[in-house]
């Protein structure tokens, strides 16, 4: 379980995060919308650990620790995921390669065995399958060249293989189209369990369809303006998020 | 900081470098100290011929008359050339065999990961072990002269095979070709001898594993390598050091000449003890790299992935006489802390059609700084000829300095010059990718540094790679964060 209360978070000495309250209990999927700058993608910055944000009040639980004091790699291994909205390139390193030390970094903390190259191959196939990605993605160097809505699925592909317990979308939807849409709502789906929960950040109701959230929230100005269930979606589209900074 | 804060520091800055321990052994030294009576002594020592003598005493003589070089981008105090010993072998007779050595030394080798054993050893390669001046073993001998090969420590070479020392010692590198060249000439003490006689590819890869474990004793090996008509060679070095916290100097001089359609891999995975966290101590690596494309269609690589000494100075270069030669140069320096790099390579164009590629992949951290000094010269007689150079330097923090020096000069129109060259910092949003996937701030940097010398690394021996990976990843332990 999740729970996130009163957190405040500044960048410099700009103020993003002001009180944000949040719980997602295990098994759930949770959609965060809300206008551009409203402190979506600093939210699940500031939960997966990047530098530059300064936490002033609040803390955020994640299965009884507080992930705010541990260092990113040690929220990755406690299963905290966090699928980029602008994914990194990382030239000369080979996707695979790239996949196979976290996984293996994942399991050394977690204190299960390493994978060797053929078992590792042997899942992230069937993983890219999955994805219907080519399988010439895990030679290409991370990210190097690939098209947006490639980005986007070769996170979804390090979803499929890091299998958190808590994975951050980050408008992981965003330039793709409709067939990739199902086929990383499918992904999303196929982790669905009652040990599984997730943090969907989206601007479209579209992704909903696919990945059905058990709540909807709205963040705006930097707090959790609204939460209802997916119908909240529906009305978000029609209406817009006019008027909801002030409610 | 507490001094005991401050110790841990220190020990935990030296735990990293891992080849830091010395070898107990008795030990044989001549005064310390440079002088004809030294080079005579040197000599006879190997019990060499006397045209052998002569020619070391006119180098000493040539570098008595020459200044040290100053132009490179690195400082250090003066050196001090008479507070060192020119000579430390152990004091046991030389052995004739493998089983002779002194089991304190297999120990050491085999703590180093070059284990002399042919039983244990690395399949398919064979090694010539220097420790500090003289060679304590070379194994695969049998096998490798079945094949013709002779492959044997330089002072044997001169007493078994002079009219090839004769004929290519100093051909490549001229006695006063530079201080560090002359100087090695005179007092030069062991190093490995290899010649691959006509059309035979040699069978094993060779190499040398050198090992500095003297105090205050300079080291100044010879290597002297032939690939006649048709042959081809994949030869590797490996060097280390125990960590003193003196400065000892390393002055080594490579030659290498390939005939027609013959072919030299020279592979160098430089790991001398950099120095501590605070610059202090650490090897002067001082070093004449060359290699003469004497034939048609000969080829000659250098590779080389040097991460360790306080300071290197080194230019592995191709001279390409002949029509449609090859040269080659890929090159990973990494520097930490205070070490200094000053290293690159030339590429002189004589033959008709010659072509050469320059890959340099520079890493700087710390208060480092490294430099990539090249020079690409083309001939009026090299119509046709062709470079590519491509230099690339990645910053880790902002203490630290990176800077390329190309030098371009073209005498012939119809030659084609190449030259990229990029400066790039890790950003702190790849590392934070990595990090949040699970791995750690050291291992993110490890993957992403690997990546950037890729191109380079693919070049070294299979066996080799790996062991250079990791090397990578040590050598920048504590740069970031
Ligand atoms: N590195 C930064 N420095 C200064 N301001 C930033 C930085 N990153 C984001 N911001 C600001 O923080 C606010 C929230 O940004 P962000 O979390 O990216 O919003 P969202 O993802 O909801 O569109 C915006 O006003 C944005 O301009
Ligand atoms: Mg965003």
């Amino acid at each position: 379980m999740l729970e996130i209360k009163n957190l405040h978070a500044r960048i410099g000495e700009k103020e993003i995060l002001r009180g944000v309250n949040l719980v997602v209990p295990d098994g759930e999927i949770h959609a965060i919308m809300g206008p551009n700058g409203a402190g979506k993608s600093t939210l699940s910055y500031v939960l997966s650990g990047r530098d530059g944000y300064e936490v002033t009040e609040g803390e955020a639980i994640y299965n009884g620790q507080n992930v705010l004091e541990m260092e990113p790699e040690v929220r990755a291994a406690a299963g905290i995921f966090l699928a980029f909205q602008y994914p990194v390139e990382l030239t000369g390193v080979g996707n695979a390669n790239f996949l196979r030390t976290a996984l293996n970094a994942i399991r050394r903390k977690r204190g299960e065995a390493e994978l060797d190259a053929v078992a590792f191959l042997k899942l992230a196939r069937a993983a890219a399958k999955t994805l219907q990605m080519k399988e010439d993605f895990l030679k290409r160097n991370v990210n190097v060249g690939f098209s947006g809505g490639e980005k986007k699925r070769n996170e979804m592909l390090q979803m499929a293989l890091l299998q958190p317990g808590l994975a951050i979308l980050d408008e992981t939807d965003s330039g793709l189209d409709i067939d990739a849409l199902k086929i990383v709502a499918e992904g999303v789906n196929a982790l669905r369990s009652p040990k599984f929960s997730a943090l969907v950040i989206t601007h479209y109701q579209r992704l909903l369809d696919h990945i059905v959230p058990d709540v909807v929230h709205v963040l705006a100005g930097g707090r959790i303006v609204r939460s209802g269930s997916k119908e909240l979606a529906l009305e978000l589209e029609a209406h817009g998020y006019a008027g909801l900074e002030a409610a | 900081m507490s001094a005991t804060t401050e110790n841990t520091v220190h020990e935990m800055a030296a735990q990293k470098y891992k080849y830091g321990f010395t070898t107990d052994i008795a030990m044989e030294e001549f005064p310390k100290g440079l002088n004809e009576d030294i080079v005579r002594l040197i000599s006879a020592k190997k019990s060499e011929p006397a045209w052998m003598l002569d020619w070391r005493l006119k180098a000493f003589a040539m570098w008595q008359k020459m200044e040290e070089p100053h132009w490179a981008r690195i400082h250090h105090p003066p050196i001090d050339y008479d507070d060192l010993y020119y000579y430390a072998a152990p004091s046991a007779p030389a052995p004739k065999s493998l089983d002779e050595v002194d089991p304190s030394l297999l120990d050491m080798y085999e703590k180093l990961g070059i284990p002399l054993n042919e039983r244990a050893a690395l399949a398919g390669v064979a090694v010539d072990a220097v420790f500090d001046s003289v060679s304590v073993a070379t194994t695969f001998r049998e096998t490798l002269s079945k094949a013709g090969v002779i492959f044997c420590p330089i002072s044997e070479a001169v007493r078994e095979h002079p009219e090839l020392v004769r004929e290519y010692l100093g051909s490549v590198v001229p006695v006063a070709d530079n201080y560090f060249a002359a100087l090695n000439s005179a007092v030069f003490s062991d190093g490995s001898f290899v010649y691959i006689p006509k059309g035979v590819r040699c069978p094993m890869e060779l190499s040398t594993y050198f090992r500095i474990n003297a105090k205050n004793t300079g080291q100044f090996e010879r290597t002297l390598i032939i690939a006649a008509e048709g042959a081809s060679v994949s030869y590797l070095e490996g060097c280390t050091a125990p960590m003193r916290d003196e400065n000892q100097l390393h002055a080594a001089v490579v030659e290498l000449v390939a005939l027609d359609e013959a072919k030299i891999k020279y592979s160098t995975v430089q790991n001398w003890y950099p120095g501590d966290a605070d610059g202090k101590g650490g090897i002067y690596n001082f070093v004449t790299k060359r290699g003469a494309c004497r034939g048609r269609n000969s080829k000659i690589s250098w590779t080389q992935v040097e991460t360790g000494s306080a300071i290197t100075w080194k230019y592995p270069s191709c001279i390409l006489q002949g029509d449609g030669s090859v040269g080659e140069f890929y090159s990973v320096a990494v520097t930490n802390n205070f070490q200094q790099a000053d290293t690159g390579t030339k590429m002189i164009h004589l033959g008709k059609n010659t072509s050469s590629t320059i890959i340099s992949k520079g890493i700087s951290a710390g208060h480092s700084n490294n430099t990539y000094r090249g020079l690409v010269k083309i001939m009026p007689g090299a119509s046709g000829a062709r470079n590519f150079t491509q230099c690339d330097s990645l910053l880790i923090g902002d203490q630290c300095g990176a800077h390329t020096v190309p030098y371009i000069e073209s005498r012939n129109m119809s030659a084609k010059v190449e030259h990229e060259a990029t400066t790039s910092k890790i950003a702190e949003d790849q590392l934070f990718y990595c990090r949040s996937r699970g791995l750690s701030q050291e291992d993110a940097v490890g993957l992403i540094v690997n990546g950037f010398c890729k191109d380079v690394l693919k070049e070294l021996p299979m066996e080799f790679a790996v062991e250079a990976q990791k090397l990578l990843s040590v050598s920048l332990e504590g740069s970031v964060g």
